[in-house]
């Protein structure tokens, strides 16, 4: 069966911060010959759509938004030269370090490489996911879901929103929707502390007076077609609910910021370990997994709270993976 | 003026439909909601059962046999997923043990064939993942797996190419007797047949109740179900059973068409025609259960959880019956009336032609439709065939399911359209991953509004007021 | 004399801090552990600021992500949102551009930070 081949040296999957970072330091520490793939219509991931600021202090020494931390590292691998490819889906992983790639200019097509570098970051947990019960209408968004939309199409989820999980992105989305004209009416957490960074607390929340409620979590979701409200109850030390601390809060938009978890399918396919813990790949101190000349870093390998610390370790995994082809 | 007017597009409605089109007949469905297959076809256990529960003599043990053996020529047909990979009904005591040896000799009376049953030793080398406690079981090897709303789906939309009408959002509240037949009205709207054939689900006691039968009354009972990814896929290799109760067949673990792993149901009366809602305690219960049949279910694996509705009706049977001339009740259909849904339809077929409407078998009934997910079937080379002509196959829009733009194209260009998200979900399974839309939904709503010349801010996640973005950015709110 | 806890918001590191403040003077610092802290808890007190993030939208209904160049005050934020959703700049604006000098006259343009 012949179907067309492209040879490189290192496959980078995934062109988010994790991605270009790697692609740089591979290139800086000699490596020529590498091809990043990257689903999407533009480089840059999920930082397109992180149009906030707080990126980049540790990494440049000032205080950056998402597209702009992207856009230094996109202005590099433009001045290197080094290719990549958009819009194209990596559908499948062998140990021997081949990948089956598909997009719409080439159809289906393998990537052999003498190396890969897994930096496909990470997904949201759903709402089914978090098995939280009532009526499934419309108006339950995953938080970057819905700060796709806000942030990247130009559309406002809803007017009435109720956060769950007081992680960064629930933070972020919470200032984002109030500047937007939102009624954000409170983010909740089922923790005792914040997820979040406090300082996302105070610019996100105390900055527009919307109540944190730890403790306390949505027990179920009202409402036929479109979301109406839903259940609040506090929960105890085990985060078993308390009977009797039930509140009906009437809302449009429930916006769930509940957990990342690597996306690592790819990953399992190619014969990769997975560490229970971090949900990434089990890897050595040059982020190598139990596969030779394959790779991870960046949200894929763990979750990280700061883009600056995602670049540092796809350095060493660039790097790594430099050394490994010979370069 | 149509020959037939079919009210409800569930399972039993699509597949009447596309029966008596068949047939000769000219058919109008009449469809209450936005979609089809939005009621209890599009939440049930997806089983087509061996037969063996239905009490002997009964419809339901008629249709389920006749109708499981249909079933796998029809899905051929229709170009939809069937796998019969059997079931075991699992005894965990002396009663279950005293219950399987009358299921036994009911599937024998029944004309259920294969039926077995095996000692744990053979059990356990049939299907090594059931659980210890386990002490034998009935094997029925004729029971399949189907998707019912791909079903449903494609039935509609073959009897549609095949000349039938589809009217959606006809909620009839109105049924007037003429001497050429009915006139079927929904507020302002009204379309008239010779024959009215009544496959309402959960309201099929209220359509009969418009021309004044009020001879049964129908009481929803919920089933929640909970499905985990299809990395679970493998927990078991069998539809696996407890054994029956007065509410019905009990919690099942089984393997979906997909690959999925798929509990449930619970089975709770509520008076509540709409109301779908999932409870802790029915996630609770089905856990409860599962683990009593099944060992090593992964529940951190859960994607999704949901609830249908049965149509209980008060006779313990199904109801097919003809009150009136030319109107026909398919009512009561609770399980198993997915797997008697083709012979249902043979059934009022059978019905009408008794009572003096001519059916006559139409040379140019096209049966055989396409299926929107052969595309992941063909071989590469296919595949780049395809992609070299229609660049937008090359395009992957849903990234856990591994659905194409071209597929969900397809899916919005064929019968019946879909004109919103959860309608792109049920036909491509877009949305239906472990990701659960979250990366793919933005997309779908564009091709949707792309193809159906509606604003992305207008599209509903499944019609009615189930908008999706509320207005965009940048305007006063 | 009063006793101000704040969350410095400069960096992720968030320090918590107490400002000892008398007669709307910041007389004392605790809880800082840079210079950062200190300029935060003294425009906390004086003239709370903030950077400014948003989106605006393009003629041809493309979205630009934007910021203030400088943090501006905080009680001004929905009055500067307003005037960046009156936009709308043409389709080919560039990365680094600025679409709006010296904003409701704080000092602080509107730049757009996206490609």
């Amino acid at each position: 069966m012949s179907l067309k081949t492209i040879n490189t040296d290192i496959l980078i999957i995934g062109g988010g911060p994790a991605g270009l970072s790697a692609a740089v330091s591979a290139y800086e520490a000699g490596a020529r010959d590498m091809l990043i793939v990257e689903r999407e219509e533009t480089l840059g991931g999920i930082l397109k759509q992180c149009i906030h600021s707080g990126f980049g202090l540790h990494r440049f020494g000032e205080e950056l938004t998402g597209p702009e931390y992207a856009h230094i590292y996109i202005s590099k691998i433009e001045e290197y030269g080094i290719p990549f490819m958009l819009d194209t889906m990596i559908t499948e992983l062998k140990p021997d370090k081949t990948a089956t790639a598909v997009n719409s200019a080439d159809g289906i097509f393998e990537i052999k490489a003498g190396a890969v570098i897994l930096a496909m970051g990470c997904r949201e947990r759903s709402r089914g996911a978090l098995s939280i019960a009532g009526s499934r209408p419309s108006g339950i968004y995953t938080a970057g879901t819905a700060q796709k939309y806000v942030n990247l199409l130009g559309y406002m989820p809803g007017k009435e929103i109720v956060i769950l999980g007081s992680g960064d992105i629930g933070l972020i989305m919470a200032r984002r929707m109030t500047l937007e004209g939102a009624n954000v009416k409170l983010c909740c957490d089922i923790l005792p502390v914040p997820s979040g960074l406090p300082r996302n607390v105070e610019q996100c929340l105390n900055d527009f007076d919307i109540p944190l409620r730890l403790s306390c979590t949505v027990s179920k979701i009202h409402g036929k077609d479109r979301l109406a409200g839903v259940t609040l109850v506090d929960v105890d030390e085990s985060l078993s609910p308390v009977p009797g601390s039930e509140e009906y809060v009437s809302c449009d938009t429930l916006l769930l910021s509940c957990g990342l978890i690597p996306e690592n399918e790819l990953s399992r396919g190619a014969g990769v370990i997975i560490d229970s813990k971090t949900g990434g790949p089990v890897t050595d101190e040059n982020l190598q997994t139990v596969v030779e000349g394959i790779f991870a870093c960046g949200n894929v390998h763990h979750v990280h709270g700061l883009v600056d610390d995602v670049s540092i370790q796809a350095d060493i995994a660039g790097r790594a993976a430099a050394l490994y082809v010979g370069a | 003026m149509f020959d037939v007017v079919v009210i409800g597009a569930g399972i039993c409605g699509a597949m009447t439909a596309r029966l008596l089109t068949e047939y000769g007949q000219k058919v109008c469905i009449l469809e209450r909601c936005p979609d089809v297959a939005m009621g209890t076809t599009k939440a049930n256990s997806s089983i087509v059962h061996a037969g063996f529960d239905a009490e002997p003599g009964s419809l339901k043990a008629r249709l389920n046999v006749r109708g499981s053996v249909m079933m796998e020529e029809i899905a051929r047909q229709l170009g939809v997923k069937y796998r019969r990979i059997g079931a075991l009904v699992v005894a965990l005591g002396e009663e279950d043990k005293k219950t399987l040896s009358d299921l036994l000799e009911k599937g024998g009376i029944n004309g259920v064939s294969g039926l077995e049953i095996l000692e744990r030793d053979e059990l356990i080398k049939l299907e090594p993942g059931i659980a210890d406690e386990v002490l034998c079981a009935l094997h029925a090897p004729t029971s399949a797996l189907v998707c019912p709303y791909e079903l449903c789906i494609a039935a509609v939309g073959s009897a549609m190419d095949n000349g039938a009408e589809l009217k959606l959002s006809f909620e009839v509240d109105k049924i007037e007797r003429t001497d050429k037949g009915y006139i079927v009205g929904a507020g302002d709207k009204s379309v008239s047949a010779r024959c009215v054939i009544n496959c309402a689900g959960v309201y099929a006691d209220e359509i009969a109740r418009l021309v004044g039968d009020e001879s049964f009354s129908i009481r929803p009972r919920r089933g929640e179900y909970l499905i985990l990814d299809k990395e679970c896929g493998n927990t078991v290799s069998h539809t696996v059973f407890r054994c029956p109760d007065e509410m019905g067949k009990g919690v099942l673990v089984t393997p979906t068409v997909d690959g999925n792993l798929f509990l449930g149901p619970t089975a709770t009366d509520i008076d509540d025609k709409e109301d779908t809602s999932t409870t802790p305690e029915g996630f609770a219960s089905i856990r409860a259960r599962a683990v009593s049949q099944v060992k090593g279910i992964d529940f951190s694996k859960i994607i999704a959880s949901f609830a249908g509705l049965r149509a209980t009706g008060n006779t313990g049977d199904f109801i097919i019956n003809m009150p009136l001339e030319g109107f026909v009740n398919v009512a009561a259909i609770e399980s198993p009336g997915l797997s008697s849904a083709p012979a249902i339809a043979e059934y009022v077929r059978d019905m009408l032609e008794e009572s003096g409407v001519e059916m006559r078998k139409d040379p140019n009934f096209k049966a055989e439709r396409k299926s929107l997910h052969r595309f992941s079937t063909l071989s590469i080379e296919e595949k780049n065939a395809i992609i070299a002509d229609r660049p937008e196959y090359g395009h992957i829009v849903c990234r856990c399911e591994g659905v194409s733009e071209g597929e969900i194209l397809e899916a919005i260009r064929s019968n019946p359209r879909p004109s919103d998200v959860d309608g792109i979900k049920r036909r491509t399974r877009t949305g239906m991953g472990r990701c659960q839309g979250g990366f793919c939904t933005p997309y779908v709503i564009g091709l949707l509004a792309r193809e159906t010349g509606v604003d992305y801010g207008e599209i509903s996640k499944f019609g009615g007021e189930s908008l999706i973005n509320i207005g965009r950015t940048k305007s006063d709110l | 004399m009063e006793e101000r806890k704040m969350t410095c918001i400069m960096c992720p590191r968030g320090c918590l801090m107490t400002a000892k403040i008398e007669n709307g003077e910041m007389l004392s610092l605790e809880g800082n552990t840079c210079k950062r802290g200190y300029e935060y808890a003294y425009n906390e007190i004086h003239h709370p600021v903030r950077t400014l993030t948003t989106t605006v939208r393009t003629e041809g209904g493309r979205i630009a992500a934007v910021k203030s160049s400088v943090p501006v005050p905080k009680k001004l934020q929905f009055e500067i949102m307003k005037q960046i959703n009156a936009l709308r700049p043409s389709d080919d604006i560039v990365f680094g551009q600025t679409l709006i000098q010296n904003v409701c006259s704080t000092g602080s343009d509107i730049i757009v930070t996206s490609d």
